[in-house]
């Protein structure tokens, strides 16, 4: 029985504005074992960047978070100081960002910016760091390592920059990687690719892989389980090929139903009508209730609750379900 | 990079010549050489033989062409107050300007970059608002009025410290510096500390407004998730990126430095370069003007290029592609 | 026009200017300083430019407060036997002309060879960023010190007296054209690839239309926030020039000048002729720069972000 690597209890992440609090996060659980890839969904603004970043506590101010629980392997990070949490980033923790462009900083060497992370976290010689940093290279197939290690971000592709970022993840061995819309700044033809390389990487290492993504395509090849979020909540979680076969909550099957596949050839393109709501404009009751179609009486006023239902093999916070027994 | 080098380096010959053709244009026609050279009380005639044995008849290019000529083996003509070669002037004047300039900069670069870097990370706090603040003033005070500030509290006052001249000179192979006595330093204190007093906030107001610019990009943050030091990130990764635009930056604000050393040195009768060029003005002595002209010119356009080359140097998106991408 | 004026009211700009203690201030002294200086000959107690006011029995008198002063001469009076306040006042009134007018010439001239230099482009850009660039190497002090010396060397004191006020003007506004052409250059080139502007010319509109109505307004951010620095920048450099006998002269004196007279008097302890254009000069330029900060900040996109 694998244990639980990460758990994510009621996690709420305030934004101080000008005009007073908005919740970003508003109550949020999840939870992920060793080895296991979990997919994270929704659209822009519903929070899921956040949530990555909370993990690691490195949410831009003005953002903090207010209450939950960050449970990595028994140590809550949210209530680590910033020495401690310094620890983990990085090297049993990494992240993988967008745009690789804007990651590697432009005035250092790949080399630097590789060998400064095993350093700052391991006892380590240069000359070793360097073995290990070329090791990865050759990992995530950067031809003629040795040499690359002097050179400038600039002097890369997008795609091969993505690749040294994947490298970097793996350099201390991490037991989780949390990569937050990994191939979205990338062309098309270099996105399969680099999921492939991160999926092999995954299995062949042993690592917990978050993948934060809107690219329902991307979540269905890679991950285990998933979990759609709208509007700072958790609205459906499960096995992700059950739930993209099978939606059960409004929401998540309008998103499916809006791929470009689902529609027959010559139909028009299937759409959510309306937007998800900013932060602070929430509307009462479900928050998805403005939009959706199966919408009852009981959404206006009633804020449902992630509940699981065992038969059905899924989590889900929607009225809908209220009568089926857990 | 090579290119880059060749591109900035023609471009400063460039300016070299405009500043010559400058020079070449006052010196044939601001005051009258001849007056200069004779005096009042020689005859018209002998006025006109002099003229033309000078050449000063000639056409405008060939005399262009002969001042080019002596210009480049350092020959401006005589300073007809000091009746001495002007260049030989100038040589003899510039070390109280050089030391000058050199004490303020140290000063610049060790108060900007420490206060700068503070106030960038901690820009809510107390102190970091003071210097913001002071800056702002700072840069409202005009370096002339800052001097006479500083005599007035210093000098006058509480007679800590002298008001005008470089003090005690020490002889160091024609060099005559006043950093080797006491009396030279205490002598430099008022002048430097009023040279600084407008490019120290105006270069902390840089470098904190740069970093903090660069503290909110992509790649900050994933120094930070990568669970670097804090130290590593601000002074290697922040810092570097920072002074790519205040190398540019400053090398602009020499040249307006030189314009300051031009009122510091007449508030303190300081006997360097700026204060040469005032007396020279004064008395309409064009060889000396001339020299000025040229030898600040060469100054600012060597710094120019050797600032952009530096530059060039260390920003590898030049050094490596050699364009300025 | 009364639409504008309640957009305006509405905007961000009102609102942070209204919420920000130091941008009302100093937007008060500037207003105050302004309107002293329009109104020089109604408030001044004496008319410093006369003769009948220059009363060397008169001269070096301390301000009232202080004995031997009286209470004729408010602020004391200079080493000519002029009213101190008068003539700082007129002095004010000298290096506000000549600061906004320098910034004037500037913008327009900068403004113009930027518009055409960022949307014809080609060979006409190159020449004029070509230009722009070996000028700004320059320092413009520097040029404005020499010009001045060569100037004065060439025609005299007196001639040169004459014509300081546009004089300087000129020579404070042809320096820093660059800075306004290369800020609106910038906003050109931007604007240009828009596709409000490609609407525009397929409509039909000429050139010159486009470049007026279209793109300038976009480009009028930058351009004001520009101009706050480059006034005070230009009653800096008026004032040095002045200081160093440069500029004004000594019967039309700026605040430069009286600084300049006042120095040498210190040391004999009459300090007042000294300080009192200083601190004038100061809150002068302090209060422009400040401002040129509140503007800065309010205008600056990144911040809506927040």
């Amino acid at each position: 029985m694998s244990e639980n690597l990460l758990n994510v209890n009621n996690l709420v992440v305030n934004f101080k504005m000008r005009s007073g609090e908005v919740t970003a996060i508003n109550d949020i659980s999840f939870s992920l074992l060793k080895g296991e890839k979990f997919g994270l969904v929704g659209e822009s603004g519903a929070g899921k960047s956040v949530t990555g970043f909370s993990i690691i506590k490195l949410i831009s101010k003005p953002g903090y978070i207010k209450s939950g629980e960050i449970l990595f392997k028994n140590t809550d990070l949210a209530k680590l100081d910033y020495e401690s949490i310094r620890k983990i980033r990085g090297n049993r923790i990494s992240m993988i960002f967008q745009d690789p462009m804007m990651t590697l900083n432009p005035v250092l060497t790949i080399g630097t910016q590789m060998m400064e992370t095993l350093m700052a976290h391991k006892n380590i010689s240069k000359s070793e760091a360097r073995k290990i940093a070329v090791e990865k290279l050759k990992k995530v197939h950067i031809p003629s390592p040795e040499k690359r290690l002097e050179q400038y971000p600039h002097e890369f592709s997008g795609g091969m920059r993505q690749r040294i970022i994947i490298a970097i993840s793996l350099l201390t061995d991490p037991e989780l990687i949390i990569a937050d819309e990994p191939t979205t700044a990338l062309d098309v033809t270099i996105q399969a690719e680099i999921m492939e390389l991160l999926l092999q990487l995954c299995d062949s290492m042993g690592m917990g892989l978050i993948l934060i993504t809107h690219d329902l395509a991307v979540v269905s090849q890679v991950t285990d389980r998933m979990a759609v979020m709208y509007a700072g909540k958790i609205i459906e979680e499960g096995n992700t090929l059950e739930i993209i076969e099978n939606p059960k909550h409004p929401y998540t099957e309008g998103l499916i139903a809006a791929l470009p596949e689902s529609a027959s050839t010559k139909e028009k393109l299937n759409q959510i009508p309306g937007n998800m709501p900013g932060l602070g404009k929430i509307p009462e009751g479900c928050s998805f209730h403005p939009r959706c179609t199966k919408m009852m009486d009981i959404c206006l006023t009633d804020e449902p609750e992630l509940k699981e239902y065992k038969s059905l093999h899924r989590k889900i916070s929607c009225h809908l379900y209220n009568e089926k027994e857990h | 990079m090579f290119a880059f080098v060749v591109r900035r380096i023609v471009q400063a010959l460039i300016v070299v010549f405009v500043i010559s053709i400058i020079s070449f244009a006052i010196k044939s026609n601001v005051g009258d050489p001849i007056r200069q050279i004779t005096g009042v009380s020689v005859s018209e005639k002998e006025r006109d033989e002099l003229r033309e044995k000078l050449g000063l008849n000639d056409p405008v290019y060939i005399q262009y062409f002969r001042f080019m000529k002596k210009a480049v083996q350092g020959d401006f003509g005589v300073s007809y107050f000091y009746r001495k070669p002007a260049v030989d002037v100038i040589i003899a004047k510039a070390p109280a300007t050089i030391e000058l300039v050199l004490v303020s900069s140290f000063i610049i670069i060790f108060l900007s970059v420490p206060l700068g870097i503070y106030s960038a990370i901690y820009p809510k706090k107390l102190f970091s608002r003071f210097l913001m603040g002071g800056s702002i003033v700072g840069v409202s005070i005009p370096v002339f009025l800052t001097a006479i500030v500083l005599i007035y509290i210093f000098s006058i006052q509480l007679g800590w410290l002298p008001s005008y001249g470089r003090g005690e000179l020490v002889n160091v192979n024609g060099w005559q510096t006043g950093f080797l006595t006491v009396s030279g330093w205490k002598h430099l204190i008022l002048p430097s500390v009023s040279l600084s007093s407008i490019m120290l906030p105006l270069f902390i107001r840089l470098i904190r407004s740069e970093m903090m610019e660069v503290l909110e990009s992509e790649y900050i943050k994933y120094a930070w998730a990568k669970g670097l030091d804090k130290y590593r990130v601000w002074f290697i990764h922040a810092f570097k990126n920072t002074l790519l635009p205040v190398i540019t930056v400053g090398g602009v604000q020499l040249g307006i430095t030189i314009a300051f050393t031009i009122l510091t040195e007449t508030v303190f009768q300081w006997q360097g370069l700026g204060f040469l060029f005032m007396e020279a003005v004064e008395r309409s002595d064009t060889s000396l003007l001339i020299a000025y002209l040229m030898f600040v010119g060469i100054v600012m356009v060597v710094v120019n290029t050797l600032v952009d080359i530096i530059y060039g140097l260390v920003n590898p998106t030049i050094r490596v592609t050699g364009s300025g991408k | 026009m009364m639409g504008k004026i309640s957009k305006f009211r509405n905007s961000y700009l009102w609102y942070s200017f209204k919420n920000d203690k130091f941008a009302i201030t100093s937007f008060l002294v500037f207003m105050l300083l302004l309107i002293i200086a329009v109104f020089a000959p109604l408030i001044s107690p004496y008319n410093p430019y006369s003769p009948d006011n220059i009363f060397i029995l008169n001269a070096e008198m301390p301000p009232f407060w202080i004995d031997g002063g009286s209470k004729e001469f408010l602020l004391g009076t200079d080493d000519q036997g002029r009213d101190l306040l008068s003539t700082m006042i007129y002095g004010l009134r000298i290096s506000i002309i000549i600061g906004i007018g320098a910034v004037l010439l500037q913008a327009i001239l900068g403004i113009i060879i930027g518009l055409i230099s960022g949307y014809v482009g080609g060979k006409i850009d190159s020449f004029f960023m070509r230009l722009a660039d070996v000028q700004l190497s320059f320092s413009y002090l520097m040029v404005a010190i020499f010009l001045s010396a060569i100037f004065k060397a060439a025609f005299g004191v007196g001639t040169f007296g004459e014509v300081a006020v546009p004089f300087l003007i000129i020579v404070i506004g042809l320096a820093q054209w660059p800075q306004y052409a290369r800020t609106v250059r910038a906003s050109v080139l931007a604007e240009k690839e828009k596709e409000y502007v490609q609407a525009a010319r397929v409509t039909g509109f000429g050139s010159v239309k486009i470049m007026w109505s279209h793109i300038l307004p976009n480009c009028l951010s930058p351009i004001f926030v520009l101009s706050t620095i480059q006034v005070a920048n230009a009653v800096m450099s008026e004032a040095a020039l002045s200081f160093l006998g440069l500029g004004m002269p000594v019967t039309r004196p700026s605040l430069g000048s009286l600084i300049n007279s006042g120095f040498e008097y210190i040391f004999s302890g009459s300090w007042w002729i000294t300080a009192f254009p200083g601190i004038v000069l100061v809150i002068l330029v302090l209060s422009v720069n400040m401002l040129g900060d509140w503007l800065r900040d309010t205008l600056n996109p990144k911040l809506y972000k927040g």
